[in-house]
């Protein structure tokens, strides 16, 4: 097996995450998108793992889960208080910030 | 001169009708108009890439990410659609209007990157006989990693992780 068919596979996932993030409203759905992110970048380090013989891939990409699992959390609990306060989760709603 | 076990093809196979699955739901996640099929498309990209990362030798992870991913955080997400009333029927309300700009990112960063990655790694083959799970006790060489020279990063990990639970606690609690 080439390495690059793997590469290739993480890069695609990559840019529809990226794709997804840019233009979806919802707040649920951008974490989707990111989850979709977050996967591809596991693919590829596992890819590199095999290549390069190592097990330390290995670890980066169950540091990842672990570190996705937290953000999922955390984001969905934002998302939650979001729209327990407005009643939406619309993020262009949220535009406070703005100037 | 290429022998038949460089070039694997049971396993080139199984990584094509995967791939093809992954990419296929993948779109289903970004372009559903249904929050739910979008959750349940993401379940199959994440089992894709559980069964990808068998084939990159990486038993240990794949086994992880079914537990992690699939059983835990799709939980969430389920539970996250739920409380928060989205509709469960179609939803036409879930894009804005930045595709026209989204869509040219996405594809020129794509172009970018497979350029790059081409030019890069041309031939590079994934060795068939050594790395990662080529022998039964890989799961106690990842142990040995994670508790030895990555003994900091789990410590620092562990600390992230009770961080983000009392966090979410204190966000979602009703008071």
């Amino acid at each position: 097996m080439l390495i690059n068919q793997f590469l290739l596979l993480g890069a695609l996932l990559f840019c529809m995450g990226v794709y997804g993030v840019l233009t979806r409203k919802n707040a649920v759905m951008v974490l989707l998108s990111i989850e979709l992110i977050l996967n591809s970048v596991n693919i590829n380090l596992l890819a590199f793992d095999a290549m390069n013989g190592g097990s330390d891939g290995n670890v980066f990409a169950l540091y990842i889960i672990a570190v996705a699992a937290a953000e999922v959390g955390v984001g969905l609990a934002m998302v939650l208080l979001i729209y327990r306060n407005r009643k939406s989760i619309s993020l262009d709603d949220l535009s406070e910030m703005k100037g | 001169m290429v022998l038949a076990s460089d070039i694997q093809v049971a396993q080139n196979i199984g990584f094509g009708i995967i791939a093809v699955m992954m990419i296929l739901a993948g779109v289903g996640v970004i372009a559903s108009r249904n929050v739910v099929h979008a959750a349940l498309s993401l379940v199959v990209v994440m089992a894709g890439a559980a069964a990808q990362y068998v084939l990159l030798k990486a038993e240990f992870v794949a086994v992880t990410q079914v537990l992690v991913y699939i059983g835990a955080v799709m939980v969430l997400f389920l539970f996250g659609v739920m409380l928060t009333r989205a509709q469960l029927g179609k939803d036409a309300d879930l894009n804005n209007k930045n595709a026209a700009i989204a869509a040219p990112v996405a594809l020129l960063l794509f172009g970018v990157l497979a350029y790059v990655l081409i030019d890069g790694f041309a031939d590079e083959k994934i060795s068939a006989t050594t790395g990662a799970g080529a022998t039964p006790q890989d799961t106690a060489v990842i142990s040995d990693l994670i508790f030895k020279p990555y003994l900091l990063p789990f410590w620092a990990l562990s600390f992230v992780l009770l961080a983000a639970v009392i966090g979410a606690i204190v966000l979602a609690r009703k008071d």
